[in-house]
């Protein structure tokens, strides 16, 4: 909502400056958006009357004028617009005058004419951003006078962003209660004429739908001259409010909208057929709104009708075909009270928001229309001329929530906001905010008034004493609360130590949209059923990921688009999926790495990062959980059949995938290097093991080589699982340190070194007893993996 | 001494001067001291001499024995300063060279920012807690006094998969979840992702916010402006001055928004304030009794204050950082800016 501060301060003008005002609206919870200059800085522009003209001698658009500036003598103004004329006023820049954009009025000469200033248009004046011509004044605008205080140009608009619960401040009578209040000064409110009943001619109305519409005045206004000119106060107050004058008739119901809160509406009376009925819509009813909008009805929508049709939509947007226009010489003029809930969503359900929709969704005054009424009809005739016939109201006396009383406990005052007030000051802050006080022995009986919609419970009159108090000078309470010993989860590995560690292994974090292309979607897995938004903002962001890997791709191939070559990013965020049961919403910790394995860097040979050197970085955020997870080969659609893992714990579960994105994909994706994926189920992942001590053997341990030889399909963890699962006591690990596959190795076998770790708590373990067991290890080697030792 | 023995300390010393390395040293050392060596054969010589004879003619052959033995020393300590030098001077090495392996990453700045906004709650027993991010309408709305047919939900630009199914537009429905599921007191912080249908400059249609909020007997304004004051000023590790505005959000009542004086340009007034000095930061307020009702918390007994505040706003403002689209396209080069 923006105003005008001359308009505000003709209803209440304390002694403060603009700057204070503002500060004083924002801190009462009417926050100011923008204060803007009314007009753009110029000077030395006074009102002129062109007396006489004549044309130039030596240029066809040139006349050279004569005007009076309220001087002595009238100046010579050499003038090239089409509309000047004698007995014309115009706003004349004077030698001397600054037009905005620092343009000087000097005198000149033109083509021989001497011109002693210039005629302005309203472009020149910066107050239009188009012109056709000069700016035409009013007959009776007084020569000579300042053009600024002549159109109240010395002011400033204010825009203020009002919460929803403040409808009542969506008026200039509203803000100026509100100052009045926080100045504890007196505001005048708009005198209202009663019109004379000049004839007794009356539509008929009959409300239906009496709980939306609780009451519904209107009237005819007969003989009115749709082509007249609004003046140009009401103009420029619309203009600074941000409205178009759209004619007499539309500008007088915004100008009543503007000053009092009430919307109303004017229907071109010879456009009516029969009688005016509120009611609500029949299904597949339609309406041309105003702004040539088709809308197709139903019974949720309320409507103004005659007999043949729905007119407008109630509280919302008049409809085109009863529209007024230039020819319209009688009006019906409705002012009604919709309530908030009929028309309460209703607009966005169209598409629509309205001056009108938002004001009543949010509440207007129920007792305000008589007095908008009589206003508008004032107004109307003043400007248009007509006569105002008898007011039609019907009010559901039953249907108007009356304003419910709200108790105020002395005792929560304190209790909410930590400070206890003197009773005097309460009753002072809710008689200046309008409410009806009866001072109780623990409290206050207060009754709202009818342009609060907001106060419904205590806890708003609480706020309303917070507000008009000031936030700021109610207390600050230290931290001083009630603590408690939190408990340190040791079985939970914290998600964020993960992150330090892949951080510290070279990955950055990255944060990716979690709804994504569904091509990309799709391309990456196939299979999986996605959920789909109803209203994406792009095809780009319309289904739920399935995996955190579409967001990593994407982001990796906005960086190597960009020179980088070297990508190592990971995720944390949820994953969506569908399952029988409904959404499922897990949360994921995925990874991408691709281009080289280090940082290009001397004395190291450069190579490409390859799966180990991935599954490496995996492995090691298990030691911090301390889980033996089994990595087996597995499929996954998005992976090269090769070179893929899953990731499984102890219990069988799996707690993630690990590959080399299938070539497939590169290609199809835009990648011209191999890239390397891994995704993890936090819940599973972050399962730590507590450690549970083993005593230090004083014994050495002693360490045996082996190479075995095997056949390919037998993977190393196979290997090392056999003899894990030998249930020798004194073996305590064993490393893989070379495979070999080539000279003096059959072509499907390859050979495996070995090292066993052994050691005895009790003793040193001798020759014997080391032989020992590694023949026996050998042998189960041979029968279980068909294993060869390498000669 | 005998002429043998004078020849054979000569001899040596005259060995000695021409050795110029430790390998000639120690065959030096081994030609006269060695088993073998003369002036070993020398003293097994004494064992044909009588016994007076025997300890005359030893003094002697100690006492050339040491003058060698102490040259030979003099010219070991020689020769190793001089091996050492030079082992010294050929193992030098550019220190100026960069160090080799695994470089380190770092944190996106939301998270940065998500963790220092946890650590500091979390130093005073706020617990975090995480919530669903494809929310109900229950939960998202309803249940914090937002109705269906509420002007405020046309705030929300909300992301829909069915009539009663949104991704969340907010953190406040943890709250809902919470006090769903635990009973006073609880002192909580939820962050998060969260969802708007909106996408321009200085929107992006996700986000991250902090919700947090505290519910405890006698809970009042007084300790909300306390705890955001204090948090405030621990965030910008600055004694920044805060103001709070009445405001309206539909779950809470009293409410009111927090600015911060400008962190650009000290509230002086800049193009990131709008000239006004102050930067909205968060909303919050004492929790709205029909919250309460909803998830039968006694609002007599009970009372409580909730906030919320936007992450990558926060991030925006410490770091400096002047366009929000840039949090989520990561590019590693605005990326690496946090490491």
């Amino acid at each position: 909502m923006q105003i005008s501060e001359a308009w505000l301060r003709s209803y209440v003008n304390p002694a403060i400056s603009t700057e204070e005002l503002v500060e004083q609206l924002t801190m009462a919870g009417l926050e100011v958006d923008s204060v803007e200059p009314a007009a753009a800085k110029f000077s030395g522009v006074v009102i002129g009357e062109v007396l006489s003209m004549q044309q130039h001698p030596d240029a066809d658009r040139l006349r050279v004028c004569q005007v009076a500036v309220g001087e002595a003598e009238p100046l010579q103004i050499v003038c090239g617009a089409s509309n000047v004329r004698v007995g014309l006023k115009i706003p004349a820049a004077l030698i001397g005058a600054v037009l905005p954009g620092d343009f000087k009025i000097k005198k000149s000469t033109l083509r021989g004419e001497e011109s002693f200033g210039m005629l302005c248009s309203e472009k020149e004046l910066g107050l239009a951003s188009d012109a056709n011509g000069l700016m035409e004044l009013a007959s009776d605008a007084p020569v000579g006078v300042d053009i600024r205080d002549y159109l109240s140009l010395n002011d400033t608009i204010i825009e203020v962003d009002l919460t929803p619960n403040r409808a009542d401040c969506l008026c200039v009578e509203g803000l100026a209660r509100e100052v009045a209040v926080l100045n504890k000064t007196e505001w005048l409110t708009t005198q209202v004429e009663i019109a004379p009943i000049s004839h007794q001619d009356v539509l008929a109305v009959s409300v239906e739908a009496t709980e939306a519409c609780p009451r519904y005045l209107g009237r005819l206004i007969k003989g009115v001259n749709a082509q007249a000119v609004t003046p140009h106060w009401m103009q420029e107050r619309l203009r600074r409010s941000g409205l178009r004058s759209l004619g007499p008739l539309v500008d007088v119901t915004n100008y009543v909208l503007l000053e009092l809160g009430q919307p109303l509406h004017v229907f071109d009376a010879e456009k009516l057929s029969g009688n005016i009925t509120v009611r609500w819509a029949k299904t597949d009813e339609c309406v041309t709104l105003l702004n040539n909008q088709v809308i197709k009805l139903d019974n949720e929508a309320l409507v103004i009708a005659d007999d043949k049709k729905a007119l407008a939509l109630a509280g919302i947007m008049g409809g085109s075909d009863s529209a007024v226009n230039d020819e319209t010489q009688s009006v019906f003029l409705e002012c009604a009270f919709f309530a908030p809930q009929a028309i309460a969503g209703k607009a966005r359900r169209y598409g629509l928001h309205t001056d009108s929709s938002h004001r009543f969704e949010r509440g207007v005054d129920a007792t305000l229309q008589t007095r908008a009424i009589e206003r508008a009809t004032q107004l109307l005739i003043n400007v248009a001329g007509g006569g105002a016939g008898p007011i039609t109201e019907l009010t559901t006396r039953a249907a108007l929530t009356e304003r419910k009383v709200v108790f105020l406990r002395r005792q929560r005052i304190e209790k909410t906001l930590g400070i206890a007030l003197a009773d005097e000051h309460v009753v002072d802050i809710f008689q200046r905010l309008g409410m009806s006080v009866q001072t109780q022995m623990d409290g206050w009986q207060i009754i709202p008034p009818g342009f609060r919609f907001d106060i419904a419970i205590e806890a708003d009159l609480i706020e309303e004493i917070a507000r008009i108090y000031g936030y700021n000078n109610l207390p600050n309470n230290s931290l001083l609360m009630r603590s408690e010993l939190s408990p340190a989860t040791e079985a939970m590995l914290d998600i964020d130590r993960v992150k330090d560690l892949l951080v510290d292994r070279g990955y950055q974090e990255a944060i990716t949209y979690s709804f994504v292309d569904e091509d990309i979607q799709k391309t990456i897995a196939p299979e999986t059923e996605v959920i789909r938004l109803k209203n994406p903002i792009s095809t780009e962001m319309a289904v739920m990921r399935t995996t955190l890997w579409c967001g990593l791709l994407k982001a990796a191939l906005y960086n190597t688009n960009r020179q980088q070559n070297r990508v190592r990013l990971f995720e944390s965020g949820l994953r969506f999926t569908i399952e029988d049961d409904g959404i499922h919403q897990q949360k994921m910790l995925a990874g991408l790495v691709l281009g080289a394995a280090y940082t290009e860097q001397w004395g190291e040979k450069a190579r490409k990062v390859d799966f180990f050197d991935c599954k490496a970085d995996i492995e090691a955020i298990f030691v911090l959980t301390g889980c033996q997870v089994k990595f087996s080969s597995a499929q996954q659609s998005a992976l090269h059949p090769g070179q893929t893992a899953e990731i499984l714990s102890p219990h069988g579960e799996r707690i993630g995938w690990i590959g080399m994105l299938h070539p497939n994909l590169e290609k199809k994706l835009g990648f011209d290097s191999q890239v390397f994926l891994f995704e993890l189920d936090q819940n599973l992942l972050l399962n730590k093991h507590i450690p549970v001590f083993n005593p230090l053997s004083k014994y050495p341990s002693v360490r045996r080589d082996l190479a075995l030889i095997v056949k390919e399909d037998i993977s190393a963890s196979e290997l090392i699982n056999c003899i894990k699962g030998s249930a020798e006591p004194n073996l305590q690990d064993v490393i893989v340190f070379d495979i070999f596959r080539g000279k003096g190795i059959e072509e499907d076998s390859k050979s495996v070194a070995l090292s066993l770790i052994m050691q005895d708590d009790t003793q040193t373990l001798t020759d014997t007893e080391v032989d020992a067991i590694v023949s026996r290890l050998l042998t189960l080697l041979t029968n279980e993996k068909n294993a060869k030792l390498r000669d | 001494m005998s002429a043998i023995l004078e020849e054979i300390l000569a001899q040596a010393l005259q060995e000695l001067a021409t050795v110029n390395d430790l390998n000639q040293l120690d065959k030096v050392r081994v030609h006269f001291l060695g088993k073998k060596g003369l002036f070993t054969l020398q003293m097994k010589e004494l064992g044909s001499l009588d016994p007076e004879q025997r300890r005359f003619a030893g003094q002697i052959i100690n006492q050339a024995k040491d003058q060698f033995q102490q040259q030979l020393e003099a010219c070991k300590a020689r020769l190793e300063n001089i091996a050492l030098t030079a082992r010294l001077a050929s193992e030098r090495i550019d220190v100026t060279l960069p160090g080799r392996g695994q470089s380190v990453a770092g944190l996106h700045p939301v998270t940065t920012t998500l963790r220092r906004i946890s650590r500091i709650f979390g130093s005073v027993g706020f617990k975090v807690v995480e919530g669903p991010e494809i929310e109900d309408d229950y939960h998202n709305f309803e249940a914090l006094n937002i109705p269906s047919s509420h002007p405020a939900r046309a705030m929300h630009d909300t992301f829909y998969f069915d009539a009663h199914t949104v991704l969340r537009t907010h953190t406040s429905p943890v709250q809902i979840r919470v006090m769903e599921s635990e009973k006073p007191p609880l002192k909580v912080i939820a962050p998060g992702r969260v969802y708007r249908c909106d996408s321009d400059i200085t929107h992006t249609p996700m986000f991250h916010q902090v919700e947090g909020f505290l519910v405890d007997t006698d809970v009042s304004f007084a300790d909300l402006k306390g705890v955001v004051y204090e948090f405030l000023r621990a965030f910008f590790e600055k004694d920044i001055q805060v103001r709070f505005r009445p405001s309206y959000f539909p779950f809470t009542e009293p409410s009111a928004e927090v600015d911060i004086e400008c962190v650009m340009c000290n509230g002086e007034g800049c193009r990131v304030c709008s000239q006004t000095g102050w930067l909205e930061v968060m909303g919050c307020g004492m929790i709205h009794p029909e919250v309460f009702n909803a998830v039968n918390i006694d609002s007599e007994h009970y009372s409580g204050f909730a906030f919320g505040m936007g992450v990558e706003r926060l991030a925006m403002l410490r770091y400096g950082i002047n366009d929000l689209r840039l949090f989520f396209e990561n590019d590693l080069k605005f990326l690496e800016q946090f490491n």
